[in-house]
């Protein structure tokens, strides 16, 4: 490959995100769960050992998967394969590029390698997604090189109210740094802890410079609908479709609902009869907030 | 003129934004009531074919799309879009709509470490940046497919009459010309030209 390619790998890792957008990319643990979520209209899929709602309920450190297991769901399916690493574990995200995965999440999900660094993400060819609750947070992460955003929301809970918190908070944020003078966005790039740059290009576009997606608590068609509705350009389902009653159906209706999230009739009838829903944690319960890892 | 928009799955606003730009008409299609109006064009954009051809059918909109397609509605295929318009995917038994007599290869540079950027030169059009991701290529062309672009001796561009299918993404290259001469197929066909290449 000649340098014009090597300069444009970030540019090309931006793309594959927006070639994501409009889809939902869904957890899966075995090849077996990721053929299903192919043909129910994954549009990626994240391959891990454990589901976050298994993750919270085991306890204990949870690393990087496999790689044989990984590879296993890179065989099955045609769609983009991510996996995670823990945040900063550079080395965990070397071994991840060396399997030629899609896209590394570096995610709070897994227990945190390192409480001041994050990776840097610029020293990689293969794309990184990162979670952000707020603006501060996602430039951050966008800074070391993340090419892809997603709300943390809070992992295996089943709830979606962190994740509206987090989607609400990033746009609020974006309103109010659109709506600034220029002389005012010096002083927003320091107290937001990010390049000048990066806070310049939300004033002129009111939007992230990479696309953004809802995660963290997702377990309905509704729920997908309503995180659209907010501004997500996409959602990631993690525990709610493979610890629902029928995974299949409910990972085709969830597709469906965030192709079509504004049609109220439609999402009704993908709605029906989805049998039991993932059991859920309500936040007040939880004694583990994931969402507070890496900030 | 009135573009429609696959708009099920993946980049359809980028190409939006740059018909936009060019003066054209967009409207997105996510179901089946969506394409009662004026149809000038119809893009067909990139993201995940799989995904696409699925809801193509589950939605209703596989007939009414092929058919359009079929009486030679101008189309403008990118990446997935071209995999979606195929009649042939190499290595596996479906295809989609199945209207350009070409054999595809899906994912064919690999997984997303195997994306690339060129420049090379697109008959009819001149020298034009090219964003490959995770991208199919023409593996055969048949019956009158006029090829239209070749990197690395691999066919990534192709014409059949009112349809236009590119391996790239000239939608997030910046570069508008593509779209310009796709507008100028529309306006050909909508003035009951023949679509044969310009």
């Amino acid at each position: 490959m000649d340098n014009r390619t090597e300069k444009s790998r970030y540019e090309l890792n931006k793309e594959l995100a927006q070639m994501l957008k409009g889809g939902v990319i869904m957890d899966v643990t075995t090849p077996e769960q990721a053929r299903i979520a192919q043909e129910a209209g994954a549009c990626a899929v994240m391959a891990l050992e454990r589901i976050p709602a298994d993750i919270r309920a085991a306890g204990g450190v949870s690393r990087m998967s496999d790689p044989a297991m990984i590879k296993g769901i890179q065989g099955a399916v045609s769609i983009p394969v991510m996996a995670k690493c823990r945040i900063g574990h550079f080395a965990e995200a070397q071994i991840l590029e060396a399997i030629e995965i899609d896209y590394i999440d570096e995610s709070e999900v897994l227990s945190p390698a390192d409480d001041v660094y994050h990776i840097d993400k610029t020293q990689f060819k293969v794309p990184f997604v990162c979670g952000a609750r707020d603006l501060g947070e996602a430039l951050r992460r966008i800074a070391e090189g993340a090419s892809m955003i997603r709300t943390k929301g809070e992992p295996g809970t089943g709830d979606v109210i962190q994740a509206v918190r987090h989607m609400r908070q990033m746009n609020r944020e974006i309103a109010r740094v659109r709506s600034m003078r220029e002389d005012e966005l010096f002083e927003c790039a320091k107290e937001l802890q990010v390049p000048y740059d990066l806070v310049k290009y939300v004033h002129e576009n009111g939007r992230l410079p990479v696309v953004n997606f809802a995660a963290g608590g997702v377990a309905t068609p509704a729920d997908a609908a309503l995180m659209m509705q907010l501004g997500a350009e996409g959602v990631f389902v993690g525990s709610g479709i493979f610890k629902s009653g029928d995974p299949q159906k409910r990972a085709a209706a969830i597709v469906k609902a965030v192709t079509n999230y504004k049609d109220a009739k439609l999402l009704a009838e993908l709605s029906e009869n989805l049998g039991e829903a993932m059991v859920g944690i309500n936040e007040q319960e939880i004694a583990l907030l994931m969402a507070e890892r890496g900030k | 003129m009135r573009i429609g928009v696959l708009a099920v799955q993946g980049a359809f606003a980028e190409h939006e934004q740059v018909l936009r730009a060019l003066g054209a008409k967009c409207f997105e299609i996510r179901q089946q009531a969506d394409l009662s109006g004026q149809l000038d064009g119809l893009v067909l954009p990139g993201g995940e074919s799989t995904v696409m051809g699925k809801l193509l059918r589950e939605l209703g909109l596989f007939q009414p799309l092929w058919e359009k397609i079929e009486s030679g509605l101008p189309v403008l295929a990118t990446c997935a879009g071209l995999i979606l318009l195929a009649e042939k995917i190499s290595g596996e038994e479906g295809r989609h709509l199945g209207t350009l007599p070409v054999t595809v290869k899906r994912n064919a540079y690999g997984r997303q470490l195997g994306s690339f950027y060129t420049e090379a030169e697109m008959r009819h059009i001149g020298t034009i940046p090219m964003h490959f991701i995770r991208a199919p290529y023409v593996e055969e062309v048949r019956n009158g497919v006029e090829v239209l672009a070749e990197v690395d001796g691999r066919v990534v561009a192709v014409q059949y009459r009112n349809q236009l299918g590119l391996s790239f993404h000239p939608e997030v290259s910046g570069d508008t010309s593509v779209h310009r001469y796709f507008l100028h197929m529309c306006k050909d066909a909508g003035e009951g030209g023949h679509f044969s290449s310009i």
